[in-house]
């Protein structure tokens, strides 16, 4: 790809994404690892006429995205664990309310307070639990400072094109790591603006009243139409409802809206899978150690595969399972407890041919215990 | 254009119980931007839970029905992102300044151009009557049930000392002087706050022999005064009614703006 490069920090590299695809609003609050993201935009936002603010806390700067995503704006907020733990309640709101924003999370070791300037994977499935209820979300990765910028492009295309909140998770190693960057020039990867509607003044328009394909085309705040948004279930015309009827069909409307359309939302790589006897599954920083070993491996005629997931939620079940049914043995690399493990392995037909390599005390899995874990999960011993 | 066409008939009736407050502060309001001309379009009102929130439904702006507490923090985003719309934010006292309270001294401080209602009953009606921070010493809730322990906020002084550029304090009791008080703080460039107590016979009066509304209207024109009167000399324990502040500081959209100069001049420098 042609264009301006530049040798940036992942963090920079998800703004750089952000700006491509549109962003003019961004609201934050500082925590380890993320506060470049929040200091470069203070920088560039006002310089093409965007909207900057520190707001008091976590939680504010969550809901005031949503409140300047519903006048029209490509909205952007940045932090990491205790700060995501804090935003989860107006994330839900977004997903109730069906307003389109991004969330970044640059992952740090947790529980509470954890380990701020170390690498964790460990808000996957908060990324997904976090707020309360039933519903979908989208959640993406990347595992390079190029993927950064254009999976944030498409966390934009994604958010704005199913109304949804879509969280990138980034970890520290990805945030702060550099590495060359190519931006094409504007125009060069495809940006989505959200549906508007084209109902005209005078005329009832219906803010909740999805389309066939579960769309729902909105009108800015400020605009022609006036509407009532809540976080309460509601009807048609956004007001609240209480009628089992009614709470049904906007459930199904949530959870269908994303999960009905999982092979086209999901983005993920492949490394020699044809033949792949051997499948690793990762995703962010571990996955460039597993594709490190996929190389090593390879050289030695070893049949070593990756599978690097770049979105995570919803959970690529289908294309996991199809991916893993020839293989021998199935190995997740990642840097937490085994929270993507799980969903693999409820995947798969055989849950029993997957297996953990992981690394949970804020360093970066190496390639060597990667090895390992190949070597004892073949029955060739330590 | 009459005050029934800012309504949205098809979502009443409303919620609230006989004797409440909140359907007064709903007509001073509509009276208010009625008298103001402002054209609904132009108006995004903001509230977060409870059941003063319930207010925004009624009415025919662009209305956002948000999180406890939060009225202002979604309010913000809306503002900062159109700072052409005129944004009211409807709010509870225990929505306003316990669970928002970290909201509401910074919206204050920082003087973005909205103008935040507190309608204060001093209980949590919606849960079913449970102390607020402005219930103070000595009331019963069902969760002060021997009598609330907890010393009661001023709001007002509370928006003052966080730099509110207009505070202003009145009661349901006192139509014409709370309607001119949010005529005021509408019009009014920055941050600006109008307290109003109004009763909420079914919780705070029940528990409080205070059991009509009649009861309820009649404490609030016997418990408070003009700022500054003889009576408030006499009687310190009586809550002042008036404008506490009415100053002009910078306005956050504005100097953004100053910011965004600033900002585009360094570019086309470089």
């Amino acid at each position: 790809m042609k264009g301006k490069i530049r040798f940036v920090q992942g963090n920079e590299a998800c703004i750089e994404g952000a700006l491509y695809a549109g962003l003019n609003f961004f609201a934050g609050y500082p925590i380890t690892p993320s506060t470049e993201i929040a200091e470069h935009l203070s920088v560039r936002l006002p310089q093409i006429g965007g909207k900057f603010v520190q707001m008091e806390d976590e939680i504010a700067s969550m809901a005031a995205i949503v409140g300047a995503s519903l006048t029209g704006c490509k909205t952007m907020t940045a932090t990491s664990g205790p700060g995501f733990s804090l935003k989860q309640e107006a994330l839900g709101y977004a997903i109730m309310a069906e307003i389109p924003c991004v969330v970044v999370n640059v992952q740090r070791g947790g529980p509470s307070t954890g380990n701020p300037t170390h690498v964790s994977q460990g808000d996957v499935q908060q990324a997904k639990w976090g707020t309360h209820g039933d519903h979908s979300i989208v959640a993406m990765t990347a595992s390079t400072i190029q993927d950064i910028f254009e999976m944030t492009i498409e966390a934009y295309n994604i958010s704005e094109t199913y109304r949804t909140p879509v969280v990138i998770l980034l970890d520290e190693i990805m945030g702060h790591m550099r590495e060359k960057l190519v931006i094409p020039e504007q125009g060069v990867i495809p940006t989505i603006d959200r549906l508007r509607t084209a109902v005209k003044p005078g005329i009832d328009y219906h803010p909740y009243f999805p389309r066939e394909d579960g769309r729902l085309p909105m009108s800015d705040f400020g605009d022609k139409h006036r509407y009532n948004v809540t976080g309460l279930f509601h009807d048609m015309w956004g007001f609240p409802t209480g009628k089992p009827e009614e709470i049904y069909k906007l459930m199904r409307h949530l959870v269908d809206k994303i999960d009905g359309y999982a092979n086209r939302i999901c983005k993920y790589k492949q490394f020699y899978l044809e033949d792949a006897e051997t499948l690793l599954i990762s995703y962010g920083s571990s996955a460039r150690t597993a594709l490190e070993v996929v190389h090593y491996s390879r050289k030695r005629g070893r049949k070593v595969g990756l599978l690097e997931l770049q979105t995570i939620w919803p959970f690529p079940k289908q294309i996991v399972r199809e991916i893993c049914a020839t293989a021998k043995r199935v190995i997740v690399v990642e840097m937490n407890m085994g929270q993507v493990l799980q969903e693999v392995k409820a995947s798969v037909n055989n849950p029993n041919k997957v297996f953990l390599c992981n690394r949970v005390d804020g360093a970066l899995i190496t390639a060597e215990e990667v090895k390992q874990v190949i070597r004892i999960v073949k029955g060739k011993g330590i | 254009m009459p005050v029934k066409d800012y309504i949205r008939k098809r979502f009443f009736p409303h919620i609230w119980c006989p004797g409440c407050g909140h359907g007064i502060v709903l007509q001073g309001l509509l009276s208010a931007i009625e008298e103001l001309e402002i054209p609904k379009n132009d108006v995004a009102m903001v509230s977060g839970i409870g059941c003063s929130s319930r207010i925004v439904g009624y009415l025919d702006f662009h209305t956002l029905h948000t999180l406890h507490g939060r009225a202002l923090a979604f309010a913000t985003g809306v503002k900062f992102s159109k700072p052409d719309l005129t944004v009211i934010a409807p709010m509870g006292d225990g929505d306003a300044t316990a669970i928002g309270g970290n909201h509401f001294i910074h919206a204050c401080r920082r003087n973005i151009d909205m103008t935040a209602i507190v309608m204060n009953n001093r209980i949590y009606g919606m849960t079913g009557g449970q102390f607020s921070p402005l219930s103070g010493e000595g009331i019963y809730a069902t969760t002060a049930q021997y009598g609330n322990i907890d010393h009661a906020f001023d709001i007002a002084k509370l928006a003052v000392g966080s730099g509110a550029t207009y505070v202003a304090r009145s009661t349901t009791y006192h139509v014409a002087e709370m309607r001119k008080y949010l005529k005021e703080a509408i019009a009014h460039k920055g941050f600006s706050v109008v307290e109003i107590l109004t009763p909420c016979p079914t919780y705070f009066g029940r528990k409080n022999k205070l059991k009509t509304a009649i009861e309820m209207m009649e404490s609030l024109k016997n418990t408070t005064t003009p700022i500054g009167s003889k009576a408030k000399a006499e009687n310190p324990e009586l809550v002042e009614r008036g404008v506490f502040v009415h100053e002009q500081k910078g306005e956050y959209c504005e100097e953004y703006d100053k910011i965004i100069e600033k900002a585009s001049a360094a570019v086309k420098g470089a």
